[in-house]
Parts: C-alpha cells; structure tokens; sequence
C-alpha cells in the first residue's frame, strides 16, 4: 500500500450474525481526491465508512485512517474529521449558527459561524430551529457541521439525498471548494451521475464486496459493451431489428441498438431502412456509469429493484 | 481529559432545549407547583380540626354548655342546624355524614338522673366520622363523670411532634421528591432513546465530547432544574400555605443524589430499550407507582402495611424519606440512613448506565 494514502483499508470485514456485512475489501484514498462508493442498499457502504470513521469495531483486516487506527485512537481522529452521517439529524431546538457554535466550542476552535453558514448556502435560515428547517436545509445543517473543524478527510455519507437539483448543485460547488483547498473527500451517493461529475476515483459494492474500482472513465472504458445507436420508434421496429440479429433494449419509445463493431452501424441502419416502420431522431450514445453500474449490479441503487437491461 | 468548556458548550444546548420544547419546563417547574396549590388547598387546615354539623332540639343552658363543651376540645369544628330541619336529610342535602344531635329534654333527664341519648351521625368507613364519634364519647363521659361527682384518675395527653404539623407540612418534601423523580427520569428516557434512535450519540462521539462529559453535563443541569423546583415549593408552601418546615444544609445531598440517581435510571431504560415508544412504556411503569406508593402525596405510614413494605424497596422513598426527616422531623442520624441507602443504589444504577450506554457502536 502507498504510504502517502489518506486511508488505508486491507481485507476488511464486517459481520452481523451470519450476515457479512464487508467481505474482505481492500482500498486506499490518495490525498487530495474524492472517492466515491456506490453500491446498492445493503451492499456494505455504510458499515465500510462507519469503520473508518471508528464508529464501529472491525472483525478483520486492516485500517488506517490518516495514519491511525479508527477504532483504538477515534478520539484524536476525529479531531481531523468531518463527517456528516446518512439520514443526519440534530437537536430540535438548536439554530444553525448555535450548532456550528456548538461544534466550534466542543472542538476549541474559533469559527465565523456566519461565514460556515453562507458557504452552504443557509445564511438565510441561520435563526431557524432544526426542527423547522425543511429536509435539504437539514442535510445542508450536518455539511457545515462537518466544516466546523476545518478537517484533513471529510466523509460524506449521502448529502445530497432528498436536496432540490439546486441545493443539491451547491453542496456539489462545496465539494469541488473542499477538493481545491486540497481536502480529501470519501462520498457515498445514491446518484450516479454525482459521482461521476464529483469523484476521482469510483467503487462499486454489491454483497459487502468492491467488484469494480477506478476512474469513471477507466471503469466505463473496462466494463462498456461499446457504444449504442439510439432511434426512436415502436416494438415493432424493435422486433425486426432483433430478427436481424441485432441486439436492441427499448426504453419508452427509444430503441437502444449495441454496437459491437464499426460494421454492426451499417447492419443497423440498412435493417432501419429496410423495416419500412416510422423512426426518427437517429444518434449515438456512449454508455454511462449507470449503464455499467445497473450491469455489474443488477438493480438501481434508488429503488433497489432487479432491472433487466 | 474532562474539559469544563465542552461540558458548558452541552450544558447551553441542553437548556436551550429544555426552556424552547417547554413540556420540559412545564412538567419540571410548573406542574409541581399545581400540584401544591391543588393538594395544599384541598387538605388547608387539615391541622386536626374535623367538620361536622350539631343540632340542639333542646335549648337550655345545659345542652348549648355541652355543645360549648364540644367546640372547646378543637378537635371538632362544629356547624349549628336550626331545631326545624330533619338532621339527616339536611345531613345528605349537604353531602356530609357527619351530625351530633342534642335531645329535646336533655337538661331535664340529666338532672333526674334519666338516661338520655346524645346522637351521632356518620359513616362507619370514614376516619372522620370515627373521629366525631369519639370526641363526642368523651365529652359525654364527663359530663357523666361530673354527675356522679367522681374524678377521672387516668387520663390521656395527646401531644403532636410540633406545634402545628399539617398536610402541608408532608407535603412539600412528598413533592420535591416527586421533581427529583420526574424532570430527570423522564427527560433522560425520552433523550437517551430518541438520540438512540437518531444516531445521534454517533453524531456527537464524532466530536471531542466525551460519554463522561455529555452525561455530566445532563446531572448539572438537573440539579439546577432540582434547586429551582425546590425554591418554589418551598415559597408557595411556607407563604401560601404556612408550611412549617426546617430548612437546614442537610437537605443539600438528597438535591444532589436524587438528580444522579434519576439521570442514571432513565439512560438506563432509554439505553436498553429497543425504541422511544417500548422506552416510554417501560419509564412510566418505573415511575407512577414510585410516585403514589413512596410517600409523595400521602405519609408512606398512613399506607397498608403490605404497601409500607414495597414502598422501603422503591429509591424514592428514600429521598422523600429522607427530605421528611430533615424538613418535618429535624432527624439527622434517620436522614443519614436514608442518604446512604441512597448513595448505595445511586451508585449501582449510575454503573451500570454507564456500562450499558454506548456512545459509538450503537
């Protein structure tokens, strides 16, 4: 393993039961990325996040979390922390600024509690009790929490979920500010076109395993079938491009034809032509982190449901 | 390392809290104080005194002599009822059970040496009823006495432990315990399971707060809640009310212990129980029958005897026991017993909190 890495994981496990909740996964997070884990619910994200934060006491393997062990020297290292938790939720009677205050008094550090707060876009509601803050505001609450210490490693464990598209936008410009200052960020999300405008570096759980990790480029470039031409049109369209041994999904109205090698466009669109169905709006289309990620795993990671693609 | 400036940095957020949710407030400082008006006004001068209504149907200087006779025992304070009214329908129209009635002829029959019958009214279940009964027994002894011109040689000298005890008197340590019970007990179940349930125990191991800490700063506050509670009952009993009670420093160590104690039992049943809801279930079945069986609202001596004995096994009762003793009895060397039968349980229940309150792998 690099000695530089900011975290460190070898053969981590995690068991719950008979349940292995992490089947022995290893990683390592450089300095200065952000590294996101996706995997569907269940698949081990937040046990492996938990255990590095020192929340939780591994059963095997190793960890170092910036040089230490999450378990045994927590305390100092969650000096160095920020953290914000899935499904973050504080006191019902504390403002904002009295949270970051707060923080700010139980870390022994002096803030502009103000300055946290517009940096997150919650200047407006500084005065609110939590308890009335809507649920993007409340998740825009734990991030500048987590800022409070002016922290080395910041884990994000799913920020953005249930945010608007722009509130969830500008916890995304937070995320680039904390990759400039040189932070390192380990975020999971339910959103994968989050993690490919946001990580570095990607790894994909499914049963308490990582079965893929990498650049979003170098993941999709190893794992793509190719690109695909999209038409528009009806099943029967679909129904003739496939007796023409072609291999097509449709969505909706659009038909998704694979195309496995240069010859494979001209097959396509002579079948197109030949069919003599109605069809419109002809283009290519690369493959995506989701089409990899609903390949290798089977299921969206919002709903949980098996798709067949 | 405990830091002083992380325990005030909790303790601002815990009060905020407190005051902004104000059930808090309420149950804590303002419902004990209902309580003393309520109880206080419904049991004043209940100082020995007993009510009852007297009819005289005869109208000689000897039977108005007897009825001065019954007044002048201050055990009864007694209710004339004009001759023309049916004592016992006017006894039911207003809805009392206890009467006495002189007999027409009683000077008369006294006099010849006639037996005669005073009548009395009452209700054989009531203690009140029992007490009229039994003034009116005695006063009619000696006016027996008096005629057959004999003397009593034994007597009775009924004395009480302080000039003037009343209800009040009990009271008001009944009901500082009942605040070192509740303000701490249900607080820390509710906090402890609903943290529990909202990681958020795990948001705060996340920060330099320690469990020590966190949970001192919980004791602090409740003390404080503790001591203003106290305060109040205090002035509402002794200016509302003229409750004679000793306050003296040897109160202070059921003020501190009571809250530890309480704080320690309510982690516990939040820590243990699997949600707020099975929390809250099992917290009030802690609670309500320590609060009436204890001694908070009525001498635990009063009690059946089988109750007496569940009450010795309740903390409460050592805490309001112990508040008793030093605030209506003046007795220190009790006191002292009650405190460390206090200080024992305080300090099994705060270890065992303790051991089973986790602040991280929750």
């Amino acid at each position: 393993m690099p000695e530089d890495s900011v975290i460190e994981v070898k053969s981590l496990e995690k068991n719950y039961g008979s349940l292995k909740a992490v089947a022995g996964i290893s990683f390592e997070v450089r300095p200065g990325e952000v590294f996101s884990m996706l995997g569907p619910n269940g698949a081990g994200k937040t046990t492996t996040i938990e255990i590095l934060e020192g929340l939780r006491e591994r059963d095997g393997g190793e960890v170092k979390v910036l040089g230490l062990d999450p378990w045994k020297h927590g305390y100092e290292l969650h000096r160095k922390l920020g953290v914000i938790a899935q499904g973050f939720r504080f006191f019902d009677y504390t403002t904002p600024k009295e949270a970051v205050e707060y923080y700010a008094s139980l870390f022994n550090v002096k803030v502009d509690a103000d300055a946290i707060l517009k940096r997150v876009l919650m200047d407006d509601v500084s005065g609110k009790w939590y308890k009335d803050l809507s649920g993007g505001q409340k998740q825009k609450y734990g991030l500048a929490l987590s800022l409070v210490n002016d922290p080395e490693l910041v884990f994000l464990d799913e920020p953005t979920t249930g945010l608007d598209p722009a509130a969830r936008r500008a916890v995304w410009e937070v995320i680039r500010q904390l990759k400039k200052e040189g932070r390192t960020v380990l975020l999971t999300t339910h959103y994968l076109q989050e993690a490919e405008e946001l990580a570095d570096r990607v790894a994909i759980m499914n049963f308490g395993k990582i079965i893929t990790m990498g650049t979003p480029e170098e993941i999709i470039v190893n794992h793509t079938t190719g690109e695909k031409l999209v038409v528009k049109g009806g099943q029967e369209l679909a129904a003739y491009l496939r007796e023409a041994g072609l291999k097509v999904d449709i969505w909706k109205d659009e038909i998704e034809i694979g195309i496995g090698q240069k010859h494979d466009v001209v097959t396509a669109m002579e079948a197109i032509d030949r069919s003599g169905f109605e069809w419109s709006d002809l283009r290519t289309r690369r493959e995506t982190l989701e089409d990899i990620f609903i390949r290798l795993v089977g299921r969206t990671e919002e709903t949980g449901e098996r798709v067949t693609a | 390392m405990i830091s002083t400036r992380r325990i005030w940095a909790d303790l601002k957020v815990t009060s905020r809290g407190f005051i902004r949710s104000r059930i808090g407030l309420f149950f804590s400082l303002i419902f004990p104080v209902i309580l003393i008006l309520l109880f206080g006004a419904i049991f004043a001068g209940t100082s020995g005194a007993t009510s009852a209504y007297v009819q005289n149907l005869d109208g000689t200087p000897l039977s108005a002599q007897f009825i001065t006779s019954l007044n002048s025992t201050k055990a009864l304070t007694l209710t004339p009822v004009p001759a023309t009214e049916d004592l016992s329908q006017y006894l039911l129209s207003h809805s009392s059970s206890d009467g006495i009635i002189v007999p027409q002829g009683f000077q008369a029959m006294y006099l010849a040496g006639e037996p005669i019958n005073v009548t009395v009214y009452g209700n054989p279940a009531s203690s009140a009823s029992a007490i009229v009964s039994g003034v009116t027994q005695e006063v009619v002894n000696a006016y027996n006495l008096g005629r057959a011109n004999t003397t009593e040689v034994i007597g009775v000298q009924s004395l009480t432990i302080k000039s003037n005890p009343k209800y009040i008197d009990f009271l008001i340590p009944g009901l500082i315990g009942f605040s070192v019970l509740t303000a701490p007990m249900f607080a820390t179940v509710n906090i402890t399971s609903e943290y529990k349930r909202d990681k958020l125990f795990k948001q705060l191991s996340l920060t330099p707060l320690t469990k020590g800490e966190w949970l001192f700063s919980k004791i602090l506050w409740y003390w404080f809640v503790t001591v203003i509670s106290f305060i109040l009952m205090c002035a509402v009993g002794i200016y509302l009310f003229g409750a004679d009670i000793t306050l003296t420093a040897a109160i202070i160590p059921f003020l501190l212990v009571g809250p530890v104690l309480f704080v320690s039992l309510g982690m516990l049943v939040g820590t243990v129980s699997n949600s707020p809801e099975s929390a809250a279930v099992v917290g009030n079945l802690i609670t309500f029958p320590m609060m009436f069986l204890a001694g908070t609202f009525f001498p635990v001596a009063t009690m059946p005897h089988y109750l007496q004995m569940i009450a010795h096994f309740l903390p409460l009762y050592y805490v309001i026991d112990g508040l008793n003793n030093v605030m209506t009895y003046n007795n220190l060397s009790a006191a002292l017993i009650d405190l460390g039968v206090l200080l024992v349980i305080s300090a099994i229940t705060f270890a065992l909190a303790v051991y089973f309150f986790k602040w991280r792998e929750d």
